[in-house]
């Protein structure tokens, strides 16, 4: 059981950092381990943000290794290193914990290269890398990880993310969500349920070089739809492919970044009450979620099975 | 005990008009004495006055502490109770075992009014999951949607929702009726064993799949049938039963109620032995 809640506003911007956090706070009961946050903020558009950490949270109920933060600065210039040797121009950097860093870079290149090349540095795991997304994911609940990594502040036009319950994998933050749908620029999924066929789907991805970096199964999603997206198709398509593709019990977002889309799998095993109007649209596990940022009388509805939905900004 | 297949008397549910097929096996009807039914009394219920009406607002309330108020107040003899700002909370109103006026002026999450017996509840927004599960009497109204799971379990009573249901609804119905205006997801009536279920709208795919008994009756189009759940003729009598439950619930009124499908169980799963489970237990 984990909780799920996003966001669009159509064409506006809101304080989404507030907005979600809101949302995942009511579903705490639902994912008390760790807390994710995928925001699509306000920057420039010119420049590439990448999240990336060098070492896991070793805070209570972590079931990361714990390392002597020396560690943490070897790998982070080391990944320096491989930034300049790459060609990346590395604009602003920004130290947020002692394992995790935001960096504004100008790169042109490919970007499947540039993250293998960087994930080949020991215990390096690139969060996110996109335009607009700024992927935040660490142990504690919504409040805890707002307040440590100052979301507070963030504007932007959409936002997903999850409140996690660990069961297929640890509690840390590699098997935390959202997911980056690797090698896409501000591609993020989230996701709520069990994936029975991810030891097949990901022997078969990972012969087509796709890249896993933990063993939670939902970390599948965000691999099959970028795959999917690789060979041409979009993400509608991607969405809808997946329903026969994954096998299991799911209910999921996804977001780019002028989108956001929904699916539930064909036995509607996942709960999901989704509120539509003209210029928001809100989802979420449980409608307390919607209803954190709505106080007033709306007309939510449950999803039915199969369903695949996506919203533009 | 008696074989009721072959017992010619009419009961006394029969004889009121509650339903007429011939029941095979053992079922809640010879265990149900319904003279005795209106004089029973559980422990812990109220006499209330429909007439003594109050507002309560919970917005500041969890749960738990609403339901203690809400008993709170039937203690004192309100038999009108109106809940102001649910905001979606969970297990509103659960488990209220006497008369009833109880309104919701919003919405409710998930377990919303479950496990009740008697009240008349109507909620003016939509319900989570598992409305109303285990009812065992009473009349529950939604006026907006319903979640997965409406009605799990239930025993007796009316459910009414105005919009739509999500998936599972009647999972596990034992008796009573459910009501949808609006159209209902997959697996519809999953391993229902008794009462009955109408869908104005259409419904998903494995409508009334591994059924053992009951009816359902749907208005609009049908996903798929689930497994060994079969289409069955409409009867007379099954349109003017319809027709007096869709006036009760006040919709539907220009509904073309013989156009409906009927689907009942081909009992080829059929896996009830003709025992409950504590006459069983006596057997062993």
């Amino acid at each position: 059981m984990c909780g799920i809640a996003g966001l669009i506003h159509r064409g506006k911007s809101s304080n989404v950092g507030n907005e979600l956090q809101a949302m995942l706070q009511a579903l705490k009961h639902r994912g008390p381990d760790s807390t994710g946050y995928a925001l699509y903020a306000d920057n420039d558009g010119q420049n590439f943000i990448m999240r990336f950490k060098v070492g896991e949270n070793v805070g209570e109920g972590s079931s990361s290794i714990n390392e002597d933060e020396s560690v943490y600065d070897k790998r982070k210039d080391l990944v320096d290193q491989m930034l300049k040797s790459l060609g990346a121009k590395v604009l602003k950097e920004e130290k947020l914990t002692p394992y995790s860093y935001r960096y504004e870079m100008q790169y042109d290149e490919d970007l499947m290269d540039f993250s293998k090349k960087i994930e080949s540095i020991e215990s390096v795991e690139i969060l996110s890398i996109g335009k607009s997304l700024e992927l935040i994911k660490d142990l504690g609940d919504a409040q805890e990880v707002l307040d440590r990594y100052d979301l507070g502040k963030v504007r932007g036009t959409h936002a997903i993310g999850h409140a996690r319950m660990a069961t297929e994998s640890g509690v840390d933050i590699k098997s935390a969500h959202p997911f980056w749908g690797y090698p896409f620029s501000d591609v993020s999924v989230v996701h709520n349920g069990q994936l029975t066929n991810y030891w097949n789907n990901r022997r078969m991805l990972e012969n087509k070089g796709m890249r896993f970096m933990s063993e939670c199964d939902s970390e599948l999603i965000a691999v099959y739809l970028a795959e999917k997206m690789r060979n041409g198709a979009t993400l509608e398509e991607g969405m809808k492919d997946s329903l026969s593709g994954l096998d299991g019990v799911f209910t999921y977002f996804v977001a780019t970044k002028d989108s956001l889309g929904m699916a539930k799998d064909t036995m509607a095993a996942k709960p999901l009450v989704l509120y539509e109007s003209d210029d928001l649209v809100a989802m979420g596990s449980e409608e307390i979620a919607i209803r954190s940022i709505l106080p007033h009388e709306i007309d939510t509805y449950d999803p039915f099975d199969g369903e695949v939905k996506v919203w533009q900004i | 005990m008696a074989n009721i297949k072959t017992n010619e008397n009419k009961t006394k549910a029969q004889s009121m008009g509650l339903h007429s097929e011939v029941l095979t096996g053992k079922t809640q009807q010879k265990f149900f004495n319904p003279d005795e039914a209106e004089n029973f009394y559980y422990w812990g219920t109220y006499d209330v006055d429909f007439n003594k009406r109050i507002d309560l607002d919970v917005n500041d309330l969890d749960c738990k502490e609403a339901n203690k108020k809400i008993d709170e107040l039937m203690s004192q003899g309100y038999g009108t109770i109106v809940i102001k700002n649910p905001q979606g909370k969970h297990s509103l109103g659960v488990g209220v075992l006497n008369k009833l006026n109880l309104i919701f002026e919003g919405s409710l999450g998930y377990f919303g009014v479950g496990s009740i017996d008697g009240p008349t509840v109507r909620i003016n927004g939509r319900v989570g999951w598992s409305c109303a599960e285990n009812m065992m009497a009473g009349k529950v109204v939604i006026e907006k949607n319903a979640g997965s799971c409406f009605g799990a379990a239930v025993r007796g009573g009316d459910l009414i929702c105005k919009g739509s249901v999500g998936a599972r609804t009647g999972i596990d119905q034992k008796g009573g009726t459910i009501i949808v205006g609006g159209d209902a997801g997959a697996f519809t009536g999953f391993m229902m064993q008794r009462g009955r279920i109408i869908i104005l709208g259409n419904v998903g795919i494995n409508l009334g799949d591994s059924m053992y008994d009951g009816t359902i009756y749907v208005g609009g189009k049908i996903g798929s049938f689930g497994s060994d759940a079969i289409e069955s003729p409409m009867t007379k009598s099954d349109v003017d039963w319809i027709k007096r439950k869709l006036k009760v619930a006040e919709i539907g009124e220009d509904f073309d109620i013989s156009k409906m499908t009927k689907v009942v169980a081909g009992k080829k799963l059929w896996n009830y032995d003709a025992l409950e489970p504590t006459e069983k237990k006596g057997a062993i």
